[in-house]
């Protein structure tokens, strides 16, 4: 991918809302529950997680854009989109697990910032993860031709 | 018919047959099957499209000069799996592909790692014109083609545009003239043809000895099978990917057909070191090779560099398009393999200079190399090939001419056809009627990539785009896009 930082972000966000957000409400109930958490704590854990992915991400995206002006090709190899799943998804169980700041209520006994367990917190990240980076590596360009273009823009201009 | 602006009474006069089309494109090649493919995706009807060329098959000349330059069917084009002329989407790219039919999971594995782990993917020449045939098939091309040679596009006066055309019959013979009368005109004719370096232009002229002095984008076999059968001295100019490729060819005669071929290889420049301004652009270059995957950074065809060159004007954009491109050949392992073993063994010797003379002698030829430091060498070879490149100017094209000489088109700061950012050939408007080019005539307009498989796709969408707007047909949206997508993914002819 060849991807503009202002494309990134897009990307991000649109993918997030239109992949990333159905997956959760699908896979969430599937998840493994080790504290016997209600539904309702498990969604508000992990729609936090996801939108912490989209807003800690655009920092990230930041940054990626700053690493790639050192590739003369100036984009951004398939492989990278798998590797940086790492350190994002570290700092994102750090920020869950710490609690988000708009999320802070306790959820005494399952669920509560300090305790999210990781054996549900990973199969949700990286399941979202491997979706949107297997999307927009392919299959995103039969709904939109311009994309790969646009360096990753969905806005009309050219 | 010296005039620039012809009217249907002209033509009657000169009796001339009018057919009318709304869209023509004059070319027929790889740029006409990127422009009429994205139509015909758009939904324009074949019977508003008329194609007017001399190829039977889009890919007629590319095989023709991808040949010459020694890349048969099964060897590897210098493009990116995703560069699919056949599939204006991009995916499956030609290396999911390979790994399907060959039910071998190496090209995908490659395109996953690329360039990270493993060299770039790139497709075999056989699989793209097989994908050009099946998808020239299904779209009806055979229905829009014309065959016969264009000889004019002219404005017409009522708005629009007269393309002249001589058809070719049966025999092949070309006889007659017919107007196309039409509303829009595309241009994609390739390049204008080879152009030799003057010295060894001068030299052919004056001694018109085709044999020994050869462009690598004509045809040449003759030099390969002479080096197989004695000991040959070669002398090759040009540090691009027809030079590596030529290379390869020679090496490959020796090691595999035991040739016991010299190779002298002539630098006008000598790159041997990063290459770039600043730490962030910069690219490799080692022993008189600057290197990079593709012809240009790969941003310059969807991502940042794109952006950075449509903002730019005149000299500054073609010095933008020279410092991304210029003189580049790709880091392939086998080909850097060969020629640092060649250099050891001594079969491999670089020289950097300029011919100072050029003189036939027995059987070969003597050239005389000015070097930088003043000195002078004397060498004997049995063959020089150029592949510097196909750099002809468009005033060898007769339509190209024309349209400088009487059409209102421009040239741009290299010399080719002055295009704004959505093609459009900036002072050909007729009426409502609107002409674009595509292409490498294009070169030195707002995008680099124009002489390439992506870049053919991405003029044809912007121009689509831009007809859109201009009321020919609609921009394609998600539902047509996928729609589509799945008629093309099983075939389905449109």
């Amino acid at each position: 991918m060849t991807p503009t930082l202002f494309g990134r972000i897009q990307t991000r966000v649109v993918m997030i809302l239109v992949l990333g957000f159905p997956w959760t409400v699908v896979i969430t109930p599937f998840l493994p529950n080790p504290d016997s958490a209600s539904l309702d704590d498990q969604y508000i854990t992990m729609f936090t997680a996801l939108l912490v992915v989209g807003v800690v991400g655009v920092g990230w995206e930041c940054v990626y854009h700053g690493l790639q002006q050192f590739r003369w090709e100036k984009d951004w190899p398939t492989i990278f989109g798998l590797v940086v799943a790492l350190p994002e998804g570290i700092l994102t169980y750090l920020i869950l697990n710490a609690g988000a700041p708009w999320d802070r209520r306790p959820r005494p006994g399952s669920f509560d910032p300090g305790s999210i367990p990781l054996s549900t917190f990973v199969p949700m990240f990286l399941t979202v993860w491997i979706i949107i980076w297997a999307f927009t590596n392919g299959p995103m360009q039969i709904f939109s031709l311009r994309w790969r273009f646009r360096g990753g823009r969905f806005d009309s201009n050219w | 018919m010296q005039t620039p602006v012809w009217s249907d009474v002209d033509i009657a006069q000169h009796q001339i047959p009018i057919i009318d089309t709304p869209f023509v494109s004059v070319g027929g090649g790889m740029g006409s099957l990127a422009m009429i493919d994205t139509l015909r995706i758009a939904g324009i009807p074949a019977e508003s499209l008329t194609v007017l060329s001399d190829l039977g098959v889009p890919s007629q000349t590319y095989e023709y000069l991808a040949n010459n330059s020694q890349i048969p069917r099964e060897e590897r084009l210098r493009s990116d799996s995703s560069s699919t002329i056949d599939c204006i989407w991009g995916w499956p790219g030609y290396a999911l592909r390979e790994a399907i039919a060959k039910r071998d999971p190496k090209p995908a594995i490659q395109v996953f790692a690329e360039p990270i782990l493993t060299e770039y993917f790139t497709p075999q020449a056989g699989q793209v014109y097989e994908s050009v045939r099946r998808e020239a098939q299904r779209i009806g091309w055979e229905r829009m083609l014309r065959r016969g040679v264009v000889r004019t596009v002219r404005r017409r006066r009522e708005g629009g545009y007269f393309v002249i055309h001589t058809p070719s019959g049966e025999t092949g013979t070309t006889q007659g003239r017919i107007a196309y009368r039409c509303h829009h005109v595309h241009v994609a004719v390739g390049y204008p043809g080879v152009r030799m370096l003057p010295d060894l232009q001068a030299y052919l002229t004056k001694h018109n000895d085709y044999a020994r002095v050869v462009n690598a984008y004509q045809p040449h076999l003759h030099v390969y099978e002479e080096a197989l059968k004695r000991p040959c001295t070669i002398v090759i100019r040009g540090a691009g990917i027809v030079a590596s490729r030529i290379l390869q060819r020679l090496i490959d005669d020796r090691d595999l057909g035991n040739a016991n071929t010299r190779i002298v290889h002539l630098f006008r420049s000598y790159p041997d070191g990063p290459q770039g301004e600043s730490l962030t652009f910069r690219r490799p270059a080692r022993r008189g090779w600057a290197y990079q995957a593709f012809n240009y950074p790969k941003a310059a065809w969807g991502g940042q560099l794109r952006v950075q060159l449509e903002q730019l004007e005149g000299e500054e954009r073609s010095k933008l398009i020279d410092d991304m491109g210029g003189t580049n050949t790709a880091p392939r392992a086998d080909w850097k393999e060969q020629l640092d073993r060649g250099n050891a063994e001594g079969f491999y010797q670089q020289l950097v200079g300029t011919l100072s003379s050029i003189q036939p002698s027995g059987n070969g030829i003597e050239t005389t190399i000015q070097q930088p430091s003043g000195a002078v060498a004397t060498l004997e070879a049995d063959f020089i090939i150029d592949a510097t490149g196909l750099e002809a100017g468009i005033e060898e094209h007769r339509v190209l001419r024309d349209l400088v000489d009487y059409g209102g088109a421009q040239k741009n700061p290299k010399g080719r056809l002055d295009v704004e950012r959505d093609f459009l050939v900036r002072g050909t408007e007729s009426g409502t009627g609107r002409m674009y080019a595509s292409g490498s005539i294009t070169l030195g307009g707002y995008y680099a990539g124009v002489d390439s498989f992506l870049g053919l796709h991405y003029a044809a969408l912007r121009i689509a785009d831009s007809l859109a707007e201009n009321g020919f047909g609609s921009k394609i949206g998600p539902v047509r896009s996928a729609t589509q997508w799945w008629k093309w993914a099983r075939n389905i002819p449109i």
